[in-house]
Protein backbone atom coordinates (compact mmCIF):
# COMPACT_ATOMS: atom_id res chain seq x y z
CA UNK A 1 0.00 0.00 0.00
CA UNK A 2 3.01 2.49 0.89
CA UNK A 3 4.62 1.54 -1.75
CA UNK A 4 1.96 2.30 -4.92
CA UNK A 5 1.41 5.78 -2.86
CA UNK A 6 5.05 6.33 -3.01
CA UNK A 7 4.91 5.22 -7.09
CA UNK A 8 2.13 7.38 -7.38
CA UNK A 9 3.50 10.17 -5.76
CA UNK A 10 7.07 9.72 -7.65
CA UNK A 11 5.19 10.10 -11.00
CA UNK A 12 4.95 14.09 -10.45
CA UNK A 13 8.26 15.79 -9.51
CA UNK A 14 8.70 16.00 -5.92
CA UNK A 15 12.44 16.84 -5.79
CA UNK A 16 12.90 13.84 -3.34
CA UNK A 17 10.38 15.33 -1.01
CA UNK A 18 8.25 12.42 -1.91
CA UNK A 19 9.35 10.92 1.58
CA UNK A 20 8.54 13.64 3.82
CA UNK A 21 5.29 14.08 2.21
CA UNK A 22 4.61 10.38 3.26
CA UNK A 23 5.94 10.74 6.61
CA UNK A 24 3.58 13.87 7.52
CA UNK A 25 0.69 11.66 5.43
CA UNK A 26 1.44 9.22 7.90
CA UNK A 27 1.37 11.42 11.17
CA UNK A 28 -2.31 12.60 9.83
CA UNK A 29 -3.16 9.40 9.47
CA UNK A 30 -2.34 8.33 12.64
CA UNK A 31 -3.67 11.85 14.85
CA UNK A 32 -7.01 11.28 13.21
CA UNK A 33 -7.13 7.92 13.47
CA UNK A 34 -5.77 8.05 16.89
CA UNK A 35 -8.14 11.02 18.08
CA UNK A 36 -11.64 9.68 16.13
CA UNK A 37 -11.31 6.29 18.55
CA UNK A 38 -10.49 8.05 21.57
CA UNK A 39 -13.06 10.95 21.01
CA UNK A 40 -15.71 7.73 20.00
CA UNK A 41 -14.63 6.38 23.61
CA UNK A 42 -15.32 9.55 25.58
CA UNK A 43 -18.37 10.09 23.51
CA UNK A 44 -20.28 6.64 24.57
CA UNK A 45 -19.48 7.49 27.57
CA UNK A 46 -20.64 10.89 28.17
CA UNK A 47 -23.92 9.62 26.42
CA UNK A 48 -24.14 7.20 28.73
CA UNK A 49 -23.46 9.63 31.62
CA UNK A 50 -26.32 12.52 29.92
CA UNK A 51 -28.84 9.69 29.74
CA UNK A 52 -28.53 8.02 32.93
CA UNK A 53 -30.55 9.29 36.00
CA UNK A 54 -27.77 10.78 37.76
CA UNK A 55 -28.59 14.68 37.39
CA UNK A 56 -25.09 15.84 38.81
CA UNK A 57 -23.31 13.83 36.69
CA UNK A 58 -25.52 14.10 34.07
CA UNK A 59 -25.44 18.18 34.10
CA UNK A 60 -21.86 18.12 33.99
CA UNK A 61 -21.54 16.10 30.77
CA UNK A 62 -24.24 18.54 29.48
CA UNK A 63 -21.96 21.56 30.67
CA UNK A 64 -19.07 20.02 29.17
CA UNK A 65 -20.76 19.48 25.88
CA UNK A 66 -22.16 22.55 25.16
CA UNK A 67 -19.31 24.66 26.68
CA UNK A 68 -16.95 22.62 24.43
CA UNK A 69 -19.42 22.99 20.88
CA UNK A 70 -19.54 26.40 21.82
CA UNK A 71 -15.71 27.24 21.53
CA UNK A 72 -13.90 27.23 18.46
CA UNK A 73 -11.75 24.30 18.16
CA UNK A 74 -8.59 26.13 17.50
CA UNK A 75 -8.90 27.79 20.68
CA UNK A 76 -9.65 24.98 22.97
CA UNK A 77 -6.15 23.63 20.94
CA UNK A 78 -4.29 26.50 22.11
CA UNK A 79 -6.36 26.43 25.47
CA UNK A 80 -5.16 23.00 25.93
CA UNK A 81 -1.67 23.01 24.55
CA UNK A 82 -0.09 26.19 25.90
CA UNK A 83 -2.33 26.23 29.20
CA UNK A 84 -2.15 22.17 30.35
CA UNK A 85 1.83 22.90 29.61
CA UNK A 86 1.98 25.59 32.55
CA UNK A 87 -0.30 23.63 34.86
CA UNK A 88 2.23 20.23 34.49
CA UNK A 89 5.36 22.25 34.47
CA UNK A 90 4.20 24.25 37.83
CA UNK A 91 3.32 20.99 38.83
CA UNK A 92 6.13 19.35 38.27
CA UNK A 93 8.01 22.35 39.76
CA UNK A 94 6.49 21.91 43.25
CA UNK A 95 6.90 18.61 43.35
CA UNK A 96 10.42 18.79 42.31
CA UNK A 97 10.23 16.06 39.07
CA UNK A 98 11.69 15.88 36.16
CA UNK A 99 9.69 18.75 33.44
CA UNK A 100 7.50 16.65 31.64
CA UNK A 101 7.05 18.13 28.09
CA UNK A 102 3.77 17.71 25.99
CA UNK A 103 4.82 17.27 22.57
CA UNK A 104 2.49 18.29 19.37
CA UNK A 105 1.07 15.06 18.88
CA UNK A 106 -0.16 13.83 22.29
CA UNK A 107 -1.59 17.31 22.74
CA UNK A 108 -3.31 17.22 19.39
CA UNK A 109 -4.69 13.81 20.19
CA UNK A 110 -5.80 14.79 23.80
CA UNK A 111 -6.90 17.94 22.61
CA UNK A 112 -9.26 16.65 18.93
CA UNK A 113 -10.37 13.72 21.73
CA UNK A 114 -11.78 16.25 24.58
CA UNK A 115 -13.43 18.14 21.50
CA UNK A 116 -14.40 15.43 19.29
CA UNK A 117 -15.68 13.48 22.12
CA UNK A 118 -18.91 16.11 22.87
CA UNK A 119 -19.81 16.20 19.24
CA UNK A 120 -19.63 12.27 19.35
CA UNK A 121 -21.72 12.40 22.80
CA UNK A 122 -24.91 14.22 21.03
CA UNK A 123 -24.72 11.44 17.88
CA UNK A 124 -24.48 8.38 20.46
CA UNK A 125 -27.45 10.17 22.76
CA UNK A 126 -29.52 10.60 19.62
CA UNK A 127 -28.54 6.89 18.68
CA UNK A 128 -29.76 5.81 22.47
CA UNK A 129 -33.00 7.23 22.56
CA UNK A 130 -33.73 5.50 18.86
CA UNK A 131 -33.38 2.18 20.11
CA UNK A 132 -37.14 1.34 21.68
CA UNK A 133 -36.88 1.51 26.04
CA UNK A 134 -38.82 -2.37 25.50
CA UNK A 135 -35.91 -4.21 23.81
CA UNK A 136 -33.65 -3.35 27.09
CA UNK A 137 -35.79 -4.23 29.53
CA UNK A 138 -36.47 -7.47 27.23
CA UNK A 139 -32.85 -8.22 27.61
CA UNK A 140 -32.77 -7.51 31.15
CA UNK A 141 -35.97 -9.45 31.58
CA UNK A 142 -33.74 -12.52 29.83
CA UNK A 143 -31.68 -12.48 32.30
CA UNK A 144 -28.72 -10.90 30.95
CA UNK A 145 -26.78 -8.57 33.25
CA UNK A 146 -26.97 -4.70 32.72
CA UNK A 147 -23.23 -4.51 30.72
CA UNK A 148 -24.40 -8.05 28.55
CA UNK A 149 -27.23 -5.63 27.41
CA UNK A 150 -25.49 -3.07 26.22
CA UNK A 151 -22.79 -4.95 24.67
CA UNK A 152 -25.36 -7.38 22.83
CA UNK A 153 -28.73 -5.43 22.45
CA UNK A 154 -27.79 -1.39 22.47
CA UNK A 155 -24.69 -1.24 20.92
CA UNK A 156 -24.84 -2.74 18.01
CA UNK A 157 -28.28 -0.81 17.14
CA UNK A 158 -26.61 2.33 18.80
CA UNK A 159 -23.66 2.40 16.43
CA UNK A 160 -26.32 1.28 13.24
CA UNK A 161 -27.75 4.62 14.48
CA UNK A 162 -24.95 6.74 14.53
CA UNK A 163 -22.84 5.99 12.02
CA UNK A 164 -24.32 8.87 9.99
CA UNK A 165 -23.02 11.05 12.57
CA UNK A 166 -19.88 9.30 12.99
CA UNK A 167 -19.07 10.09 9.09
CA UNK A 168 -19.98 13.48 9.37
CA UNK A 169 -17.50 13.77 12.54
CA UNK A 170 -14.94 11.96 10.79
CA UNK A 171 -14.55 14.12 8.06
CA UNK A 172 -14.66 17.30 10.51
CA UNK A 173 -11.34 15.27 12.38
CA UNK A 174 -10.11 14.96 9.46
CA UNK A 175 -9.91 18.52 8.21
CA UNK A 176 -9.48 19.59 12.05
CA UNK A 177 -5.99 17.51 12.06
CA UNK A 178 -4.52 20.36 9.82
CA UNK A 179 -5.09 22.57 12.82
CA UNK A 180 -2.44 20.94 15.04
CA UNK A 181 0.07 21.75 12.42
CA UNK A 182 0.02 25.70 13.74
CA UNK A 183 0.93 24.27 17.43
CA UNK A 184 3.97 22.25 15.52
CA UNK A 185 3.46 18.88 15.18
CA UNK A 186 4.92 17.48 11.51
CA UNK A 187 2.10 16.31 9.79
CA UNK A 188 1.28 16.14 5.97
CA UNK A 189 0.56 20.29 5.88
CA UNK A 190 4.03 21.00 7.69
CA UNK A 191 6.05 18.99 5.42
CA UNK A 192 4.11 20.52 2.36
CA UNK A 193 4.95 23.75 3.08
CA UNK A 194 8.93 22.87 4.13
CA UNK A 195 9.34 20.87 1.05
CA UNK A 196 8.06 24.05 -0.99
CA UNK A 197 9.59 26.48 0.78
CA UNK A 198 13.42 24.90 0.10
CA UNK A 199 12.38 24.51 -3.22
CA UNK A 200 10.45 27.45 -3.94
CA UNK A 201 7.52 26.02 -5.07
CA UNK A 202 4.78 26.75 -2.21
CA UNK A 203 2.02 26.70 -4.71
CA UNK A 204 2.74 23.24 -6.12
CA UNK A 205 3.05 21.32 -2.68
CA UNK A 206 0.24 22.78 -1.09
CA UNK A 207 -2.04 21.36 -4.16
CA UNK A 208 -0.34 18.20 -3.41
CA UNK A 209 -1.28 18.11 0.24
CA UNK A 210 -4.70 19.14 -0.35
CA UNK A 211 -5.09 16.41 -3.12
CA UNK A 212 -4.19 13.69 -0.14
CA UNK A 213 -6.22 15.02 2.13
CA UNK A 214 -9.15 15.10 -0.61
CA UNK A 215 -8.36 11.28 -1.56
CA UNK A 216 -8.42 10.53 2.46
CA UNK A 217 -11.35 11.94 2.64
CA UNK A 218 -13.34 10.45 -0.27
CA UNK A 219 -11.70 7.26 0.85
CA UNK A 220 -13.35 7.28 4.18
CA UNK A 221 -16.65 8.44 2.83
CA UNK A 222 -16.19 4.83 0.60
CA UNK A 223 -14.97 3.15 4.22
CA UNK A 224 -17.75 4.71 5.76
CA UNK A 225 -20.36 3.53 3.13
CA UNK A 226 -19.21 -0.27 3.71
CA UNK A 227 -19.25 -0.01 7.40
CA UNK A 228 -23.00 0.94 7.23
CA UNK A 229 -23.27 -2.10 5.07
CA UNK A 230 -21.43 -4.24 7.90
CA UNK A 231 -23.94 -2.83 10.88
CA UNK A 232 -27.17 -2.53 8.42
CA UNK A 233 -26.97 -6.62 8.01
CA UNK A 234 -30.32 -8.02 9.37
CA UNK A 235 -32.11 -4.75 8.67
CA UNK A 236 -34.68 -4.40 5.96
CA UNK A 237 -34.57 -1.36 3.97
CA UNK A 238 -37.67 0.57 2.99
CA UNK A 239 -36.19 1.10 -0.37
CA UNK B 1 -6.73 38.65 35.16
CA UNK B 2 -7.76 42.43 35.86
CA UNK B 3 -4.46 43.95 34.72
CA UNK B 4 -4.51 41.80 31.42
CA UNK B 5 -8.33 43.10 31.00
CA UNK B 6 -7.17 46.92 31.17
CA UNK B 7 -4.45 46.24 29.41
CA UNK B 8 -5.86 44.24 26.15
CA UNK B 9 -10.06 45.00 26.26
CA UNK B 10 -9.38 47.67 23.32
CA UNK B 11 -7.58 45.22 21.26
CA UNK B 12 -9.97 42.81 22.29
CA UNK B 13 -12.84 44.62 21.12
CA UNK B 14 -11.95 46.96 18.30
CA UNK B 15 -8.67 48.80 17.86
CA UNK B 16 -5.25 48.03 19.06
CA UNK B 17 -3.67 50.87 18.02
CA UNK B 18 -2.54 50.72 14.60
CA UNK B 19 -5.62 49.06 13.06
CA UNK B 20 -8.49 47.75 13.79
CA UNK B 21 -8.52 44.09 15.59
CA UNK B 22 -10.28 41.67 18.19
CA UNK B 23 -13.79 41.12 17.64
CA UNK B 24 -14.57 44.13 14.98
CA UNK B 25 -12.20 42.14 12.62
CA UNK B 26 -13.69 38.62 13.65
CA UNK B 27 -17.50 40.24 12.66
CA UNK B 28 -16.00 41.80 9.61
CA UNK B 29 -14.70 37.89 8.38
CA UNK B 30 -17.92 36.51 9.27
CA UNK B 31 -20.30 38.63 8.10
CA UNK B 32 -18.80 39.02 4.93
CA UNK B 33 -18.01 35.41 4.19
CA UNK B 34 -21.01 34.09 5.17
CA UNK B 35 -23.16 37.25 3.26
CA UNK B 36 -21.30 37.12 -0.10
CA UNK B 37 -20.39 33.23 -0.02
CA UNK B 38 -24.32 33.14 0.56
CA UNK B 39 -25.20 35.35 -2.65
CA UNK B 40 -22.55 32.81 -4.55
CA UNK B 41 -24.15 29.91 -3.42
CA UNK B 42 -27.77 30.75 -4.84
CA UNK B 43 -26.91 30.75 -8.29
CA UNK B 44 -24.62 27.56 -8.19
CA UNK B 45 -27.05 25.63 -6.08
CA UNK B 46 -29.31 25.80 -8.92
CA UNK B 47 -26.80 24.99 -11.50
CA UNK B 48 -26.14 21.86 -9.45
CA UNK B 49 -29.43 20.70 -9.96
CA UNK B 50 -29.49 21.50 -13.36
CA UNK B 51 -30.28 18.87 -15.81
CA UNK B 52 -27.17 19.63 -17.81
CA UNK B 53 -24.49 17.45 -16.85
CA UNK B 54 -21.46 20.09 -17.38
CA UNK B 55 -22.70 22.39 -15.14
CA UNK B 56 -24.01 20.07 -11.95
CA UNK B 57 -20.78 18.22 -12.34
CA UNK B 58 -18.64 21.29 -12.76
CA UNK B 59 -20.17 22.65 -9.55
CA UNK B 60 -20.00 19.66 -7.49
CA UNK B 61 -16.60 18.99 -8.18
CA UNK B 62 -15.81 22.34 -6.94
CA UNK B 63 -17.43 21.48 -3.59
CA UNK B 64 -15.82 18.30 -3.40
CA UNK B 65 -12.80 20.02 -3.49
CA UNK B 66 -13.72 22.86 -1.08
CA UNK B 67 -15.90 20.33 1.46
CA UNK B 68 -12.86 17.75 1.46
CA UNK B 69 -9.54 19.79 2.14
CA UNK B 70 -9.25 21.84 5.27
CA UNK B 71 -10.14 25.53 5.02
CA UNK B 72 -6.60 26.18 7.11
CA UNK B 73 -5.08 24.49 3.55
CA UNK B 74 -7.16 26.51 1.42
CA UNK B 75 -5.91 29.56 3.41
CA UNK B 76 -2.59 28.50 2.83
CA UNK B 77 -2.68 28.14 -0.40
CA UNK B 78 -4.14 31.18 -1.14
CA UNK B 79 -2.31 33.44 1.31
CA UNK B 80 1.48 31.70 0.63
CA UNK B 81 0.51 29.08 -2.03
CA UNK B 82 -0.55 31.53 -4.62
CA UNK B 83 1.76 34.66 -3.66
CA UNK B 84 4.69 32.45 -4.38
CA UNK B 85 3.76 32.21 -8.53
CA UNK B 86 5.88 34.51 -10.54
CA UNK B 87 3.30 35.29 -12.66
CA UNK B 88 0.88 36.77 -9.84
CA UNK B 89 3.72 38.64 -8.25
CA UNK B 90 4.32 40.54 -11.98
CA UNK B 91 0.82 41.44 -12.37
CA UNK B 92 0.53 44.76 -9.98
CA UNK B 93 -3.53 44.11 -9.80
CA UNK B 94 -3.04 40.44 -7.87
CA UNK B 95 0.31 40.87 -6.49
CA UNK B 96 -1.90 43.54 -4.59
CA UNK B 97 -4.27 41.33 -3.99
CA UNK B 98 -2.32 38.84 -2.50
CA UNK B 99 -0.26 40.09 -0.56
CA UNK B 100 -2.95 41.39 1.84
CA UNK B 101 -3.66 39.04 4.15
CA UNK B 102 -7.35 40.66 4.90
CA UNK B 103 -8.08 39.62 1.19
CA UNK B 104 -6.56 36.18 1.07
CA UNK B 105 -8.70 35.38 4.11
CA UNK B 106 -12.09 36.61 2.88
CA UNK B 107 -11.22 34.88 -0.16
CA UNK B 108 -10.75 31.43 1.29
CA UNK B 109 -13.42 31.93 3.25
CA UNK B 110 -16.14 33.18 1.04
CA UNK B 111 -15.16 30.12 -1.09
CA UNK B 112 -15.21 27.88 1.47
CA UNK B 113 -18.89 28.92 3.35
CA UNK B 114 -20.17 29.09 -0.19
CA UNK B 115 -19.16 25.02 -1.10
CA UNK B 116 -21.00 24.29 2.09
CA UNK B 117 -24.31 26.57 1.38
CA UNK B 118 -24.02 25.17 -2.16
CA UNK B 119 -24.65 22.27 -1.52
CA UNK B 120 -27.44 22.84 1.76
CA UNK B 121 -29.40 24.96 -0.81
CA UNK B 122 -29.32 22.61 -3.52
CA UNK B 123 -30.51 20.08 -1.36
CA UNK B 124 -33.49 22.43 0.11
CA UNK B 125 -34.14 22.79 -3.48
CA UNK B 126 -34.36 19.02 -4.40
CA UNK B 127 -36.37 19.02 -1.33
CA UNK B 128 -39.05 21.59 -2.26
CA UNK B 129 -42.40 19.40 -3.06
CA UNK B 130 -43.33 19.17 -5.94
CA UNK B 131 -47.15 19.76 -5.62
CA UNK B 132 -45.73 23.46 -4.83
CA UNK B 133 -44.08 23.85 -7.89
CA UNK B 134 -47.13 22.39 -10.28
CA UNK B 135 -49.50 25.09 -8.33
CA UNK B 136 -47.46 27.71 -9.40
CA UNK B 137 -47.15 26.67 -12.77
CA UNK B 138 -50.90 26.35 -12.48
CA UNK B 139 -51.13 29.86 -12.03
CA UNK B 140 -49.57 30.86 -15.33
CA UNK B 141 -45.99 31.75 -13.42
CA UNK B 142 -43.07 31.11 -15.97
CA UNK B 143 -39.87 29.45 -14.51
CA UNK B 144 -38.13 32.48 -13.04
CA UNK B 145 -41.17 33.82 -11.15
CA UNK B 146 -41.48 30.33 -9.81
CA UNK B 147 -38.31 30.42 -8.25
CA UNK B 148 -38.17 33.72 -7.18
CA UNK B 149 -42.11 33.69 -5.24
CA UNK B 150 -42.14 29.63 -4.68
CA UNK B 151 -39.11 27.59 -4.70
CA UNK B 152 -36.31 30.03 -3.16
CA UNK B 153 -38.74 31.14 0.03
CA UNK B 154 -39.87 27.21 0.79
CA UNK B 155 -36.40 26.22 0.31
CA UNK B 156 -34.58 28.73 2.41
CA UNK B 157 -37.06 28.42 5.30
CA UNK B 158 -36.57 24.66 5.46
CA UNK B 159 -32.50 25.21 5.73
CA UNK B 160 -32.37 28.08 8.36
CA UNK B 161 -31.86 25.73 10.78
CA UNK B 162 -28.58 24.28 8.67
CA UNK B 163 -27.37 28.32 7.91
CA UNK B 164 -27.36 28.44 11.60
CA UNK B 165 -25.16 25.83 12.03
CA UNK B 166 -22.83 27.10 8.99
CA UNK B 167 -22.94 30.14 10.53
CA UNK B 168 -21.82 28.99 14.14
CA UNK B 169 -19.27 27.03 12.20
CA UNK B 170 -17.48 29.89 9.69
CA UNK B 171 -17.36 31.91 13.39
CA UNK B 172 -15.36 28.82 14.64
CA UNK B 173 -12.98 28.68 11.51
CA UNK B 174 -12.82 32.63 11.36
CA UNK B 175 -10.30 31.64 14.04
CA UNK B 176 -7.52 30.39 11.42
CA UNK B 177 -7.06 33.94 9.94
CA UNK B 178 -4.41 34.88 12.60
CA UNK B 179 -1.69 32.33 10.38
CA UNK B 180 -2.26 35.00 7.48
CA UNK B 181 -1.41 38.16 10.26
CA UNK B 182 -5.31 39.13 10.39
CA UNK B 183 -5.52 40.73 13.78
CA UNK B 184 -9.07 38.94 14.87
CA UNK B 185 -9.80 37.57 18.68
CA UNK B 186 -7.29 34.90 18.90
CA UNK B 187 -4.24 36.95 17.22
CA UNK B 188 -5.23 39.45 20.20
CA UNK B 189 -5.11 36.50 22.39
CA UNK B 190 -1.69 35.35 21.02
CA UNK B 191 0.13 38.96 21.59
CA UNK B 192 -1.48 38.97 25.12
CA UNK B 193 -0.19 35.88 25.45
CA UNK B 194 3.32 36.24 24.92
CA UNK B 195 3.50 39.81 26.32
CA UNK B 196 2.05 38.60 29.61
CA UNK B 197 2.44 34.87 29.70
CA UNK B 198 -0.92 34.82 31.51
CA UNK B 199 -1.55 31.77 28.41
CA UNK B 200 -4.63 30.47 30.75
CA UNK B 201 -6.13 33.62 31.18
CA UNK B 202 -5.58 35.59 27.62
CA UNK B 203 -6.89 32.49 25.74
CA UNK B 204 -9.67 31.94 28.22
CA UNK B 205 -11.04 35.71 27.40
CA UNK B 206 -10.65 35.03 23.49
CA UNK B 207 -12.59 31.35 24.32
CA UNK B 208 -15.46 33.38 26.08
CA UNK B 209 -16.31 35.61 23.61
CA UNK B 210 -15.84 33.64 21.04
CA UNK B 211 -18.64 31.25 23.46
CA UNK B 212 -21.12 34.64 23.83
CA UNK B 213 -20.92 34.91 20.19
CA UNK B 214 -21.87 31.52 19.68
CA UNK B 215 -24.65 31.77 21.80
CA UNK B 216 -25.58 34.89 20.38
CA UNK B 217 -25.91 34.28 17.16
CA UNK B 218 -27.72 30.74 17.76
CA UNK B 219 -30.21 32.96 19.77
CA UNK B 220 -31.03 35.15 16.61
CA UNK B 221 -31.17 32.40 14.26
CA UNK B 222 -33.56 30.91 16.45
CA UNK B 223 -35.55 33.62 16.76
CA UNK B 224 -35.29 34.37 12.64
CA UNK B 225 -36.55 30.73 12.62
CA UNK B 226 -39.61 30.62 14.74
CA UNK B 227 -40.26 33.84 13.04
CA UNK B 228 -40.14 32.86 9.24
CA UNK B 229 -41.89 28.89 10.02
CA UNK B 230 -44.65 30.20 12.67
CA UNK B 231 -47.35 29.01 9.94
CA UNK B 232 -45.52 26.10 8.49
CA UNK B 233 -46.77 22.49 9.26
CA UNK B 234 -44.56 19.94 10.59
CA UNK B 235 -41.18 22.09 11.27
CA UNK B 236 -39.15 20.99 14.30
CA UNK B 237 -38.61 24.13 15.76
CA UNK B 238 -34.98 23.99 17.84
CA UNK B 239 -36.48 23.12 21.01
CA UNK B 240 -34.31 24.96 23.68
CA UNK B 241 -30.89 26.87 23.51
CA UNK B 242 -28.73 23.88 24.11
CA UNK B 243 -31.16 21.06 22.09
CA UNK B 244 -29.67 19.16 19.56
CA UNK B 245 -29.81 21.72 16.81
CA UNK B 246 -26.63 23.46 17.91
CA UNK B 247 -24.08 20.68 16.70
CA UNK B 248 -22.15 22.28 13.90
CA UNK B 249 -21.26 19.81 12.89
CA UNK B 250 -24.95 18.26 11.23
CA UNK B 251 -23.81 19.12 8.00
CA UNK B 252 -24.91 17.58 4.91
Amino acid sequence: MQDLFSKALSLVDLSGYSNLLLQGTWMTVKLSLLSFLLAMILGIFTALIKSSKNIPLSFLATCYTTLIRGIPDLVLMLLIFYGVQNWVGELTNALGWKFIYIDPFSAGVITLAFIYGAYFSETFRGALQAIPEGQKEASIAYGLSKVQSFRYVVFPQMMRFSIPGLSNVWQVIIKATALISIIGLNDLINAAVEAGKSTNRVFFFLIIAAGIFLAYSILSNVAFALLKKYFQKGVKEAN
Amino acid sequence: MLELLEMYWKPFLYFDGYSYSGFVITMWLLIFSVVVGFLISIPLAVARNSKYKVLSWSVASFTIVFRGTPLYLQLLICYSGIYSLTFIQDQTLLNQFFRDGMYCTLLAFTLNTCAYMCEMLAGALKNVSAGEIEAAKAFGMNRFKTYLYIIFPSALKQSIPQYSNEVIIVLHSTTIAFTATVPDILKVARDANSATYMTFQSFGIAAFLYLILSFVLFYLFRKFEQYHTAYLPNTQLSKGLFSTYFSPLKKK
